[in-house]
């Protein structure tokens, strides 16, 4: 169990960056997606592996399973969960803005040609 | 137990909840609420920073349960130093966004408390998962205000923005999981009490996660290499949201500060001062990237942000230091180094308002309104921001260099800072006689037809509200009062870092002193490094 969930936390991962060092803003969307998931996954091993564990108090368990870390992968649930709807609602808006999905800022004259961009 | 504790991080959580609830269509509701609620901030932070300067760390505990168990809230001078800043600069900023600013979008009050919440939260919390959340408060906050007013290129900013701040987010989730996973707590005493006892195999783990923190904090911080996010963002953001922004480099700082030199600090045992190899470097060459960028630079916006940069490069070199003197050098230059930053934008603001279509444009047109007021303020500023005599950078720097004297990289320290100062000058004076002296009569030059009305600038343009020129003058006026109370100040400061480095107070404090007597040695052992 210990490879298999190293090894998914890993590709999750790596699928991740790799997703995360694309152009346009829909991979990136699915990169964070991934990496929230892989980062969810290592929170929740962080209590050490075990099955059938409760992780409240129950008088006929034989030991009990670190209940913090469940409770750190909830929070960090909620708050991606969050985070990717909003990602998605400013891709949205770009793309429908500036009529393109690529994440780069464009560059022109200035280091970032705010100013020249809203003129047109 | 002192209920007062609390109250910066409820208090602008009811405000904000009230602002959307009840107020969502009254602005000018709105901004009575927001500003009362804002300057009662500043009043309680005034009282927090008088209680904490007793020098005994006080630790409130959320819901009454014991320490190691539940959340903690620990004010000490260092919590209380940053929110009394946090709520000075707020309510210079809150001023100056209500001339104008706020009307350009919906909810920016709301957004603006809840962002004043996560900051007063992330730097009272005594717990390292309790940090990750407020941090989040804070971003989310920080995403509603940064994108506030909308436009393409504001939209293209902010998915980068917050794309690489949810990249942060992840790491520090690693992080904290990493941690948990060696020592088996999250509450940072409690990490720096177990910290030097963690088994042999696991110092390696304990290490990545306290380094991956530093990664953390340093993008947080606009360290180089992470630094490529801020100027984009700050030069995009609304001119207030930049300036409020200034407090959120101060965060990483402050974190670095918290974490790496009390937490990880010279008494963690094997992991002892784990960042330090790394802050140097990466701030010197923050020091140097940021000067390039302030004489690259076309766009006034830009300039500041780079010097922004630039000013965390000097903050994080003395923070690198880890000493007393590091620090209090690091703690003097954080006051100062937020409020011109902050006023500088909010100058930058000014001066692009009414230059029509040229902008923040570095080039010359018809002179801005007011010419005398603004430059005059862009003039002190810039001193301040540069760290020219007489004002608080000068005084700041001479701490840093002083501080560094004795480090085995005083040498590379010394000629950077002084180097790259004088660069970031040349790059500030180009920009202020190309704004307010090479200005051309009205209507002539370079101007695009489109904004040919004559001579607008000089005479028909509103004059600027006493409220907003207030705020930017308070902002300055605030670099001078730092350097005009430098004594008691930096006494302040120095106390400030020594209670910092005294990890074995804190956690005495925290957890009882049973258990600081587990951290061995005589008290005060380790000081003198």
């Amino acid at each position: 169990m210990e490879y298999l969930i190293a090894s998914g936390i890993g590709v999750l991962t790596a699928a991740g960056v790799y997703l995360l060092l694309r152009g346009q803003t829909f991979p990136i969307i699915i990169g964070l997606t991934y990496l929230s998931y892989a980062v969810n996954l290592f929170l929740f091993s962080m209590g050490r592996l075990a099955i059938d564990l409760p992780p409240i108090v129950d008088p006929a368990a034989a030991g009990y399973t670190d209940p913090l870390p469940q409770a750190l992968v909830l929070t960090a649930i909620v708050i991606s969960f969050g985070m990717t709807a909003l990602t998605v609602v400013l891709a949205l808006r770009g793309f429908l803005e500036s009529g393109t999905d690529a994440a780069q800022a464009e560059r022109d004259g200035g280091v970032t040609g705010l100013a020249e961009r809203s003129e047109r | 137990m002192s209920h007062w504790i609390v109250a910066p991080i409820i208090l602008p959580a009811f405000t904000a909840a009230f602002l959307v609830m009840a107020l969502r269509h009254d602005l000018a509701r709105q901004r009575i609420v927001s500003f009362g609620a804002t300057a009662l901030l500043l009043a309680v932070a005034v009282g927090l920073f008088a209680l904490a300067g007793d020098g005994a760390v006080r630790p409130y505990l959320l819901g009454n349960w014991p320490a190691p168990f539940g959340i903690v809230l620990v004010l000490d001078r260092l919590s209380a130093l940053m929110l009394l800043l946090t709520a000075f600069l707020a309510l210079a900023v809150l001023v100056y966004a209500c001339e104008g600013w706020d009307a350009k979008g919906r909810h920016f009050h709301p957004l603006f408390q809840f962002q004043l919440m996560g900051l007063c939260g992330a730097f009272l919390t005594g717990d390292a998962f309790n940090l990750f959340v407020f941090f989040e408060v804070m971003l989310i906050a920080s995403y509603g205000l940064m994108l506030h007013g909308g436009g393409a290129p504001r939209l293209k900013a902010g998915f980068q923005y917050v794309a690489i701040n949810l990249v942060g987010s992840t790491l520090f989730l690693f992080a904290v999981g990493l941690i948990y996973a060696t020592t088996g707590t999250l509450n940072m005493a409690d990490i720096a009490l177990k910290a030097p006892q963690v088994a042999a195999g696991d110092v390696a783990l304990l290490r990545t996660g306290a380094l991956l923190l530093l990664l953390v904090f340093a993008l947080k911080a606009a360290l180089v290499p992470l630094h490529w996010w801020l100027p984009t963002t700050y030069a995009a953001a609304p001119a207030p949201v930049a300036a409020l922004f200034a407090i959120m480099t101060k965060v990483g700082a402050y974190s670095i500060i918290r974490i790496h030199a009390m937490v990880f600090g010279p008494e963690a045992g094997e992991l002892a001062n784990a960042a330090e190899p790394w802050i140097v470097p990466a701030a010197l060459l923050t020091l140097a990237v940021g000067a390039i960028g302030v004489v690259a630079t076309r766009r006034l916006l830009d300039l500041v942000a780079f010097a922004a940069v630039w000013s965390m490069g000097s903050l994080l070199v003395a923070v690198g230091l880890f000493g007393p003197r590091g620090l209090t050098a690091a703690l003097y230059y954080t006051v100062h180094s937020t409020i011109a930053t902050a006023g500088l934008f909010l100058l930058a603001d000014m001066v692009m308002r009414h230059r029509g279509q040229l902008a923040d444009r570095l080039s010359s047109a018809a002179p801005v309104a007011q010419a005398a007021l603004v430059s005059g303020l862009f003039f002190l500023a810039a001193i301040a921001m540069a760290g020219l005599p007489p004002l608080s950078g000068f005084i700041g720097k001479l701490l840093i260099l002083d501080a560094a004297r004795e480090a085995p990289s005083a040498a590379w320290v010394w000629s950077l800072v002084l180097a790259t100062s004088l660069v970031v000058i040349i790059g500030f004076s180009r920009a202020g006689s190309v704004l307010f002296w090479k200005t051309e009569a009205a209507g002539a030059g370079p101007l695009p037809a489109g904004s040919a009305a004559p001579g607008p600038a000089a005479a028909g343009a509103p004059r600027w509200p006493a409220s907003a020129v207030l705020a930017v003058a308070v902002l300055i006026g605030g670099t001078g009062a730092l350097t005009l109370f430098a004594g008691p100040a930096t006494a302040t400061f120095e106390a400030t870092a020594a209670q910092v480095l005294d990890v074995r107070g804190y956690v005495a404090a925290v957890l009882g002193p049973e258990a600081a007597a587990q951290l061995g040695g005589a008290p005060g052992v380790a000081l003198g490094r």
